[in-house]
């Protein structure tokens, strides 16, 4: 289990974390969902503690995060952050290889070549293995960077915005195979998605962050409502179930453009939110 | 099926691995034929053979050699041509990790202004009459000394906490226009003929190679060389970005401060020995990452045996340009410096 209490974050005055609490179990694919800018990436920062809190209280496996012992605490992460720009000269095959920094010696095993091969072929991408990274798409790079991610054998596995650049295809290869490995292994696996309805179809736990603090918590099939949309996005929602009773969620317009087009923002906003509701 | 597909490219990947060595060999075949290109030219022009001769007799061969031929090759030619071969490594592997830390290829120790703040150090040193130590002893200190100051305000940056490559990058330029001034203030103060001291010293030249020198010099480049190599992956892991490899669990502020330290004492070391001498640390890494790519097991030997060979033929070619004479090697470089400069800016269109 990894548990975040009471946990609080200002940057340049800025609150991204306000007594946020809540626990991760293994085996579980949590989803993060939120508005630009609410602190989404810098939870993941602080959990991974590249990023000091202002205060309370981080721990995983009788383990509390301390910033003396960063590098020990570290190990146990696989951490895929958002940029996902390779501008460098390195074949595909060396850059997952990097993965695995620290079992890598002046000449390779064949054992941790293989290894980071078939990281390669379980997404499907062996064939790339000797291609220049510089060369690829962005999309290409997204799925390499995270067969680098796995080749750190995580015990927790956090990934920003992991789908970004990837097409309908690629974005369910990722998403599949983060979904049955989470189980297999026992992962925590914590993920940033935009996408509400990929987020109702794998997310095991749905967080809900604005403006810094946790709105909601539990079951994509509990929690996602309209109201809820409406009060993360201000956008009005429709949300049907499908046949498996996974959440659809359909927008229909956002209340916000309309802030951007007059001179005063807050009070036009929120006099359009209450008409509407 | 699939494992025929994975040793395939355990294969291939191995090839890929010896074509790197193998290029990394054909250079160091050049980088010895320069060397000994070097050991046969000079100011004196003795023939070839015999110089050959006296090369042989100081591995212990029984040749018959002119004692004096003897002295010119041994106590002369041969640290020289060590000498440029030890420098010009150690410019392009100073290049090269420089790059690697601030993520951009045209950086170097001579870019943000360590070089520039030896060559004020040797000046000041000349100018006060080297404090009454000798002369061979308190330029080179000097030079050491301003060189490790003005590593350790990049130091101080680089260990704040959100200090960017980009800022870093621009503080050593500054560093380096700085010290350029201080350095024509020394000289405009100074009597002409010590103008002109500095002025030479400046230029670069490896004439004041000696074996005792020589085996400071190499005895440093060794132990960092070690050092480097061993954080080869993490510097590698590096170019993915920094937050990125700060995700793959290295401790960045740590590896920027270890490799600038390594990096900042080679270059004081050697800069201190034979002055100024520019764009090897520039080309020689470029070039290296073009060849063998940015694997940091290839790509730091390469650096060193590219910059080794650009100022070991530079050290031929300051002989060969006016027969008898020597040429300041620091000039030389640049002039074949700048040329592939340009080629590598535009080449970048592509």
């Amino acid at each position: 289990m990894l548990y975040v209490n009471n946990l609080n974050v200002i940057l340049d005055d800025l609150v991204l974390a306000k007594d946020m609490s809540f626990h991760l179990e293994p085996g579980k694919v949590n989803v993060i969902i939120g508005p630009n800018g609410t602190g989404k990436s810098t939870l993941l920062k602080t959990i991974f503690g590249d990023i000091h809190a202002k205060s309370g209280k981080i721990s995983f496996a009788n383990e509390t995060l301390q910033r003396k012992q960063l590098s020990r605490w570290r190990k146990q992460f696989g951490y895929m952050p958002q940029d996902i720009r390779l501008d460098v000269e390195l074949s595909v095959l060396e850059v997952v290889l990097l993965g695995q920094l620290n079992a890598l010696g002046f000449r390779l095993d064949d054992s941790v070549i293989k290894e980071a091969l078939s990281a390669l072929d379980k997404i499907g991408l062996l064939h790339l293995a000797d291609r220049p990274v510089n060369k690829l798409s962005g999309g290409q790079c997204q799925m390499i960077l995270f067969a680098q991610a796995l080749m750190r054998k995580p015990k927790i596995l956090m990934l920003d915005e992991p789908v970004s650049a990837l097409d309908l295809h690629f974005q369910h290869v990722l998403l599949d195979h983060l979904d049955t490995q989470t189980k297999e292994q026992g992962w925590i696996t914590i993920m940033v998605l935009h996408d509400l309805n990929l987020a109702a179809q794998y997310a095991d736990n749905l967080l809900v962050l604005k403006n810094g603090k946790l709105i909601a918590n539990g079951h994509p099939n509990d929690i996602l409502t309209p109201s809820l949309v409406k009060n993360v996005y201000n956008v009005d929602a429709d949300i049907t179930k499908d046949a498996t009773g996974i959440p659809f969620v359909r927008t229909i317009r956002s209340n916000r453009s309309v802030s951007i087009k007059n001179k005063e923002p807050k009070e036009q906003t929120i006099k359009v939110a209450e008409g509407v509701i | 099926m699939q494992s025929d597909l994975i040793s395939d490219a355990v294969s291939s990947q191995r090839r890929s691995e010896k074509r790197r060595w193998s290029v990394i060999s054909i250079l160091l075949i050049i980088l010895v034929l320069s060397f000994v290109l070097d050991v046969a030219t000079g100011p004196s022009l003795l023939n070839v053979k015999d110089v050959a001769n006296a090369l042989l007799s100081l591995i212990g061969f029984p040749v018959d050699v002119d004692p004096t031929t003897q002295v010119i090759v041994s106590n002369l030619r041969l640290p020289i041509a060590i000498m440029a071969v030890v420098v010009g490594g150690v410019l392009g592997v100073g290049g090269a990790e420089m790059q690697t830390l601030l993520n951009n290829s045209m950086a170097s120790p001579y870019t943000l202004g360590m070089a520039a703040a030896a060559g004020f150090g040797a000046a000041m040193m000349l100018y006060f009459g080297s404090l009454g130590l000798n002369t061979n002893i308190a330029v080179p200190l000097g030079a050491f000394v301003c060189c490790m100051l003005a590593a350790t305000f990049l130091f101080a940056l680089a260990t704040m906490r959100h200090i960017s490559s980009g800022q870093l990058i621009l503080a050593g330029i500054a560093l380096l226009f700085l010290f350029q001034s201080l350095l024509s203030l020394v000289q405009f103060i100074s009597s002409p003929e010590l103008s002109q001291q500095i002025l030479f010293w400046l230029f670069g030249s490896l004439s004041k190679a000696s074996w005792s020198n020589l085996s400071i010099i190499i005895g440093v480049t060794v132990v960092c060389m070690f050092f480097l190599i061993r954080d080869a992956w993490k510097l590698t892991a590096l170019r993915l970005g920094e937050e990125r490899a700060k995700s793959l669990g290295v401790n960045i502020t740590q590896l920027r401060l270890r490799t600038l330290l390594i990096v900042a004492v080679m270059t004081a070391t050697v800069t201190s020995f034979v002055g100024i001498i520019g764009f090897v640390g520039i080309v020689a890494p470029n070039i290296a990452k073009m060849l063998v790519g940015e694997d940091q097991r290839f790509f730091l030997p390469l650096s060193f045996i590219i910059g080794a060979f650009l100022l070991s033929s530079a050290s031929v070619l300051s002989k060969v340009i006016v027969p008898g004479a020597l040429f300041p090697i620091g000039i030389v470089t640049a002039i074949i410096g700048v040329p592939f400069f340009f080629w590598l800016i535009l080449g970048k269109r592509r």
